[in-house]
């Protein structure tokens, strides 16, 4: 393997970790404060599709800028959608499973609803404006580094990155982060110390809303190119599996996010390459839902992620 | 009065969950600059009505039924488990298990007699749906694993898998054109000529009594043996089950072994039924999310399970005629999900039902004195 062989597998691999990364972080949020949230698949949807449809509307006003005005549009809609999920457990006490379950449902009958009502078809047509490449001007010119991380990469990326290094931030630094984390691990305790439990959750659930539509927005402004029905399938469960991998800390998500999106990335582009290109395609296919149970079953066992994790509080008067 | 109270509830709750669905989706129509009355009369004629003749059609009043076979085992797969207190979301995957592994057994099979070949191919569905639950049932009863997480990573895998299978496992002599599995025939298929000719040429099988005869079976099974009283009790309190003698763990994997297998059926009806083949699937199974559904609508009983079964037909067939009304169908999957959704908050509608009755049983408090006042007021006068 030569150095453009490594620099675009790097590439590639950051390309398919950044809508896992961000999905995976919104993930955090929401189970930090104890709302289990298997609708990130949804959420993705939402802002895979919003995303598109902005990008279409918009590129030729906004010209370059347009994706990532995209993403901001994606981040809103999957925030705005998130509600359901919010109300829903929060202040109506749904099951968390059946609530996010209806967001993964509703969201790409909704979505591809909304795209026939708009364009009159099934799908979009493929963005002009996508996010492309991007080449940071002088750590390029470092030695075999700069070609492999600097030159001709994936912006998003690193943007997801920072995310990261801000969630990671805002959860252990901040009073935010701890109320949030007190919520997640014990709500009663929580509201005795007079932290609003409900308005916690809700800010969790919304912040997943938020970063999970940024990270449906990302995937199909970059990888996709349009919206179908098919365009997100699977991203979210994958992104779910990452954070619970990472054990619901953004450091943590953001590493399995980035190997979940070579083995992504290799199921994808693997024919290429020497060694892999000779293993059967559904072992890469499957490859991170059975790494995700066995991750599961070996490393986390019974006591794993926040105590309070998909229980609904109740205020005692 | 508390019991009937209850029991008004029991039916309320989800009637009120189909009334607020349709009239979110008619919301949704009327914002997106369709007529909704005009969508779901497209809906109900399509799902009864023929076109030509303007009476009632018995071809689809049989595809209603050959869409209901399937979602009743489903819904049921999700029942047993959701009795024993877990969350089978891989139903998808149990019954694509099912289904590839029943048409794969009919076209291994061919030249058999039928006596043979079907039964032998549903057993082998159902045990395939049954070993895929088995797997997240064992890890959830030995390691604690959240079934949750485990059977939706599986429904990918067996996607994944299925795929593989057709395209580069199952013989080329049984395969047709790349993806898709040459028909069962019917000599293995759940199809048979009466039920064709009594529905005027729809795809009516054998699907629907055999889904009817286990919803009588798993109705048996949960009430009346010792194994169901098992099942419910650790759904209800498992550390009580345990501490009463019952092994959790075997409950565990027993109730999620029953729940693939009925799952597996459902495949079977959908592949031996409904479509005589396989064939690449893009997706999970959406007749895993909707006897989820099912289930929730029905409240996991028999007669609820049959009776939503029929209602998520009637909308999924009838949904797809709203396209000559220019609607699209993806509208009915809006409709199905936000009934769920409604189930889901049913605490917030039994709150609502709650305030209702009180404001009634106040109002004929109310009315009583009156009488008397009037009395008075004859009196006065």
């Amino acid at each position: 393997m030569d150095l453009s062989t490594i620099a675009s597998l790097v590439t590639q691999t950051l390309i398919y970790a950044t809508p896992l990364i961000l999905t995976a972080l919104g993930g955090v949020f929401s189970e930090r404060g104890g709302v289990v949230n298997v609708g990130l698949e949804g959420i993705m949807v939402m802002g895979a599709f919003s995303s598109i449809v902005f990008n279409l509307s918009f590129a030729e006003q906004l010209g370059a800028w347009t994706p990532w005005v995209g993403v901001l549009v994606g981040g809103l809609t999957g925030m705005l959608f998130s509600l359901i999920h919010a109300v829903a457990t929060v202040s109506f006490r749904a099951d968390h499973i059946i609530s996010g379950t209806v967001v993964n449902l509703m969201a790409p009958s909704l979505a591809i609803f909304l795209v026939k009502v708009i364009y009159q078809k099934g799908q979009t047509d493929n963005i002009r404006e996508s996010f492309g490449y991007f080449t940071f001007e002088h750590l390029s010119k470092i030695p075999v580094l700069g070609p492999i991380f600097f030159e001709g990469t994936s912006l998003p990326a690193y943007f997801a990155i920072i995310v990261t290094i801000i969630a990671w931030f805002v959860l252990s630094k901040t009073k935010f982060g701890l109320r949030l984390r007190a919520v997640g691990e014990n709500p009663q305790a929580a509201d005795t110390l007079g932290i609003n439990v409900y308005a916690m959750r809700y800010a969790g659930v919304l912040l997943s809303g938020f970063l999970g539509g940024m990270g449906g927005a990302v995937f199909a402004q970059q990888i996709a190119g349009r919206f179908a029905i098919t365009t997100i399938s699977g991203q979210g469960f994958i992104a779910m599996a990452a954070m619970i991998f990472g054990k619901w800390n953004p450091l943590g998500a953001m590493a399995s996010a980035i190997f979940f999106g070579f083995a992504q990335n290799i199921s994808i582009s693997g024919s290429n390459l020497p060694v892999i290109s000779s293993i059967p395609a559904v072992y890469l296919q499957c490859a991170p839902y059975v790494l995700t149970i066995l991750v599961l079953v070996i490393f986390l066992g019974k006591a794993s992620g926040p105590k309070a994790n998909g229980k609904n509080y109740i205020k005692s008067k | 009065m508390d019991n009937s109270t209850s029991n008004l509830k029991k039916v309320l709750v989800p009637v009120l969950s189909v009334l607020l669905g349709f009239l979110l989706g008619a919301i949704i129509m009327w914002v997106s600059g369709y007529d909704a009355i005009a969508g779901y009369k497209t809906m109900i004629n399509t799902a009864f009505i023929n076109p030509q003749t303007g009476a009632i059609n018995p071809k689809s009043i049989g595809e209603i039924f050959v869409t209901a076979g399937p979602l009743i085992f489903t819904g049921l797969g999700f029942a047993v488990a959701n009795t024993a207190g877990f969350f089978n979301i891989g139903l998808s995957g149990q019954a694509l298990c099912g289904w590839v592994a029943s048409v794969w057994t009919v076209l291994a099979m061919q030249g058999m007699p039928k006596l043979v070949v079907v039964p032998v191919a549903v057993i082998v569905g159902a045990l395939a749906g049954a070993v895929a639950a088995a797997i997240p049932g064992a890890l959830r009863a030995f390691f604690g694993t959240s079934e949750v997480i485990v059977t939706i990573m599986m429904n990918y895998i067996l996607l994944y898998v299925s795929t593989h299978i057709v395209n580069n496992v199952m013989s080329e002599s049984i395969i047709q054109t790349k993806g898709v599995t040459k028909n069962v025939g019917l000599e293995g298929s759940l199809r048979t000529e009466w039920l064709g000719q009594i529905s005027n040429g729809s795809r009516l099988n054998l699907g629907i009594i055999l889904a009817i005869v286990f919803l009588v079976l798993v109705w048996f099974l949960l009430k009346k043996t010792t194994l169901g009283l098992e099942i419910r009790s650790v759904g209800l309190n498992p550390f009580a089950s345990e501490y009463a003698g019952m092994s959790s763990k075997r409950t565990i994997i027993i109730s999620m072994v029953i729940s693939g297998a009925l799952a597996g059926l459902g495949g079977v009806v959908q592949g031996l039924g409904t479509f005589n083949n396989f064939f690449v699937q893009g997706s999970s199974l959406s007749i895993g999310f909707d006897g989820m559904a099912v289930s929730l609508l029905g409240s996991g009983t028999s007669v609820g399970i049959l009776i939503s079964a029929l209602l998520f037909s009637v909308l999924k067939l009838g949904g797809q005629g709203m396209q000559f009304a220019g609607i699209p169908p993806e509208l009915v999957d809006v409709v199905i999900a936000s009934i769920i959704f409604f189930i889901g908050i049913s605490f917030i509608i039994k709150l609502v039902i709650d305030k209702v009755i009180k404001d009634k049983k106040a109002e004929t408090i109310d009315l009583k004195p009156t009488p008397s006042n009037e009395n008075n007021e004859g009196g006065t006068i």
